[in-house]
Order: C-alpha cells, then structure tokens, then sequence
C-alpha cells in the first residue's frame, strides 16, 4: 500500500516531463498540460525536474497516504485540505500513514498537480511514465488510462524527523505564484513562411479577442472569434511544435497543446510562447483571450533561463 | 544549389526546414538526404527530429545550443551538403503481408468498380510496386506511403468510418497506408495485414520507419488465419 486513489474526480493521470525523441515514429511528447505548475511541484520537493506526478483536471479529489512522506500541490486554484484541516497550495507538507488529502472542485484553472518525494514509483514505457490516453501509452498499467477508484501508486517511504516539532516547509515565493484569470494576454512568434500566414492575416489575428471554446483538450484547445479569412486553406503535412497556433478554413484557431499529434496539414499563424502554453492550459471554456506578437530574440533568454532555474535537461 | 527553400525558427527551441512544397519522390529523397546529414552532424542538439513530405521539423536542445547558432549550423551544412561524403543509408526493404479479401478490405469491390477493374486486378497493381515512406504521423506508426498507381488511386470516403480495425490496409488517392491501431478513418479499405505494426516494448517502437521501403505480399485467407489474423 502506498497512495491510494479515494476519489479520482472528472480526470487524474500519471505524468512525468514527457516522452521525448520518438516523435519520428509518431509518438507524441505528452507531459504536464501547466509544466510551470508541475515543474514548481518538483522544485519544491528537491527532486528531478522530471519525477512522476498526478496531473488533477478540475478538482473533486482525494487520496490517502500509506507511508510517510512529504508532497506539495501547484495548479490551478482549489481548497485543498489535510485530514479535513485547509492547507496551502504551493508549499511542501508532511504526510503519515492514513492521512488523507482532499481537492475541492477548483475554483479557478483546470489542472493542478501532486507532487511527491522523489516522485511515484512507475514502471516507464519507452523512457516515460506520461500517460497519453489517445496512444494507449504510459500510466500505471502502461496502457494509457485515467487513474481509478482503489487503485495504489508505490512511492518511497520518507520519514520526516521534524514533524509536529519544528516542520519546515517550502513555499513558492509570492511574487512567483500565477493567477488563472478569466482574461489573458498570450504572446507568440509569427510564422510568415510558406507554411505559416500573410500579414494581413496575422493583423488580423491579433486585432480581435477570442474565446477559449468547449472543445479543449490535452491534445488542442480550439478558439472561437470572427473568422479569420486566409487564401491559403492547407499546407502539406509537417512537424508542429507544440503551442502552435494552427488556422483550419472554417477560420477558428486551435491551439496545439501536449497530447498534440505530431504532423498537421493547416497553415499555421504561428507559435505561442513556451511558458504562455501553460498560461493556455489553465484557461477555461468562455476565457477571454487576446495575443501579442513577439520577436523570438525578444522572448529566448526568459527560457533558458526557466529551463536553468528548474533544472531541466533537455 | 540547395534544394532546402527555406529554414524557419518556429519558437524558442524548434525549426523547420522547408524544402520545394510538392509532394513527389524526388523531393522525399532529398528529405532522407538531409535527414541523414543532420544526424549525423547535429545529433548532439536534436530532442526530436520529425521529417515529413517536403519538410523537416526539429526540436533542439536549447540547454546546448541557442537558436542563433543551431540555425548557422544547419545552413552551414546544407551549403556543403553535395560535397560531404553522406553516408548514403541503404533504404531497408520490409515486406508486409496483406490478405486482400472483401471480409477485411471492405471498399475492396467499390475501389475496383469505380476503376473500371476486377479486385484481382487492383490487387496485382497495388501489391506490384515498391512504396516510399513520404511521412509518419496521425498516430504511432502510420506511415504515408506513395505513390499508388494512378489507375487504382481513390479519393477518401465522403464521410469517415467510426470504426477501422487496426491492421486495415487504405487508399487516399495517391497515398496508401496500414491503420496501426483501431481508430476512425476515412481511408478505402482494400485489405488487411495480421501483424502487429506497434511495439512499445520494443525499442524501435514501429515497424515502418521514415528510411523504409515497403512492399505488400498477398497471403491466402488461410494463412492471413495461420498468422494470427483476424476476419
């Protein structure tokens, strides 16, 4: 007995950073939907930035603890309580064998995540844990499920001295922690090559506002607005990055997110801002969403520099 | 002169290189040509590298090298790429078994009848040829081959089956490709193959790959059984 999942609310799955170097074979990356929440998650736990998390969809969710460890939640905002005590998102806790944590329904954001102690103990499934439901990948019985009522995730046990005496907690620094709001400003590099869109298009994209549609998920989140007119209604199927901002003919954008398949035949506006993927992810049906172009020059240093700060490898 | 159109930063860490925008043989093998090349230069940068019809798309390790730099790098090579001794990597033949029956190809006698031929003979002329790998994606291990023959190529289904079993053998007019795994799908359906295309065990995951060359050898019904297929 390690974790057992007590509730496993709309949609929970096991996620690590993702599956990297198989898109060749056309093998997605999958990984966290908000990597700055989960990479928060790891950081503040001392572990790699790729150890094994829960990925939480919209909350309504409750495990107990069956070893003593230390874990801490990021994500999307929600009250979260300890043996039925509230406690705080975005810093460590102590938990001991029986405890129980509870997330509510979240208020705001669509995905948190529960970060543990050196991460789940999962078996990979080439090199990962992601779990990509699409693909029939990864996850705990490596056939690409949600997680479910009952079932247990092994973690390592770790005993913590201090605890009830002088528990020490980390905490992300305020200045740090994002708001999910109903309203955002997304930035993004123009794509004006042959696979991408005229100015005047692109002029267009950006002088109106969108909505965040219903039909969002891990693999794309479409948008809704006025149509966007483009003489160009397809381009031969290439690669695309992941937050790329595709134009099909009907004119509503859809946003490529983690789940993403790894070739796409639309003309493409361009592409978001690695960290305002995340800032996507958190937006819910009905958000308002406005983008800025941006100069990659402009945006490049902010991403090493997060890559460095969390330690990623790749 | 270089064949590469143009060399696109898409974001922060990919870029694609677009090659002339048609689909033909040529422009495929100039895509392994560079394929090839990269890999064997720039492999220490690459997280992923996704070639495609006439592009190839790449993730770089920004923690190694900065957009700048890695986009140098590429042009460099391509202005030398006619000199450089490319390994030329021998395209591997796979051969694939396909039962070509109505049980299992179940637009079989509908793509035969538009072509004005008998089943028989579609299946001579798509089983006659040695297909190229112009691109994977869509899902784990399905692989765009072309070109089919002219007289047998048939546009997609009006609207898409919600069910294709995985093994079923397609035609989209000049393309022709296996589902890998059960999924929806517009393609004509003219046969089926009883081996598994996808193994996550394995460490090469699929069995088709962007270097391969593919040919379909016909198997009786009872063998397509004896293999492990299923009607």
């Amino acid at each position: 007995m390690a974790l057992e999942i007590i509730n496993p609310g709309f949609l929970t799955l096991l996620q690590d950073y993702g599956r990297y170097g198989l898109q060749k074979f056309g093998i997605t990356h999958g990984g966290p939907m908000d990597e700055h929440a989960f990479l928060w998650g790891n950081r503040l736990l001392g572990n790699d930035f790729n150890a094994v998390q829960l990925e939480i969809c919209l909350g309504g969710f409750a495990v107990r603890f069956h070893k003593s460890t230390i874990v801490a939640l990021c994500g999307a905002q929600a009250q979260v309580s300890l043996n039925n005590q509230k406690i705080n998102m975005w810093q460590t806790h102590c938990v001991e064998p029986g405890d129980e944590i509870r997330v509510d329904v979240f208020s705001s954001g669509l995905y948190a995540y529960l970060a543990i102690k050196q991460g789940f103990d999962v078996g990979v499934q080439l090199n990962s844990v992601a779990t990509v439901m699409r693909e029939k990948l990864g996850g705990l019985h490596q056939d690409g499920q949600k997680l479910v009522n009952k079932e247990n995730i092994d973690y390592r046990q770790h005993v913590n001295e201090y605890r009830g005496v002088a528990e020490f907690k980390t905490v992300v620094p305020a200045r740090f922690l994002p708001s999910y709001q109903d309203e955002v400003i997304l930035r993004f590099i123009p794509n004006r090559s042959e696979s991408g869109c005229s100015d005047q298009t692109i002029d267009d994209f950006v002088n109106q506002s969108f909505e965040v549609s219903a039909d969002i998920n891990r693999m794309g989140y479409r948008l809704q607005g006025d149509a966007i007119s483009s003489e160009k209604k397809g381009i031969i199927s290439q690669g695309i990055s992941v937050g790329t901002i595709q134009l099909p003919p009907a004119g509503q954008p859809i946003i490529l997110m983690k789940d993403r398949q790894t070739v796409g035949g639309y003309p493409q506006l361009g592409c978001l801002v690695y960290q305002d993927i995340g800032l996507l992810s958190q937006c819910r049906p009905g958000a308002k969403v406005t983008f800025q172009a941006v100069e990659l020059s402009e945006v490049e240093q902010e991403f090493i520099a997060y890559l460095q700060f969390f330690g990623v490898k790749l | 002169m270089s064949t590469v159109k143009d060399v696109v930063l898409l974001s922060e860490n990919t870029v694609v290189i677009l090659f002339e925008q048609n689909i033909s043989l040529d422009i495929a093998r100039e895509v392994s040509r560079y394929q090839a090349a990269i890999e064997q230069v720039l492999s220490d940068f690459i997280i992923d590298m996704v070639p495609s019809y006439a592009s190839i798309h790449i993730t770089f390790n920004l923690r190694k090298v900065r957009s700048g730099d890695f986009n140098h790098s590429l042009k460099t090579l391509f202005s030398e790429i006619d000199d450089r001794q490319v390994e030329q990597i021998e395209k591997r033949l796979i051969e694939i078994p396909i039962y070509y029956g109505d049980e299992v190809g179940f637009d079989l006698t509908s793509v035969a009848e538009k072509a004005g031929l008998t089943s028989q003979q579609v299946i001579n002329i798509h089983a006659g040829r040695v297909y190229d790998v112009y691109a994977m994606g869509f899902a784990p291990g399905f692989a765009f081959l072309g070109s089919v023959d002219e007289r047998i190529a048939t546009p997609r289904k009006k609207s898409p089956r919600k069910h294709i079993p995985a093994g079923s053998l397609g035609i989209a007019n000049q393309q022709t490709a296996i589902y890998p795994s059960d999924s929806p799908g517009g393609w004509q359906i003219i046969g089926k193959t009883p081996i598994n295309l996808v193994d996550y065990s394995a460490e090469e995951p699929t069995v088709i790959k962007s270097n391969c060359q593919i040919k379909f050898i016909p198997i009786s019904k009872q063998t397509f059984i004896e293999m492990g297929g299923e009607i």
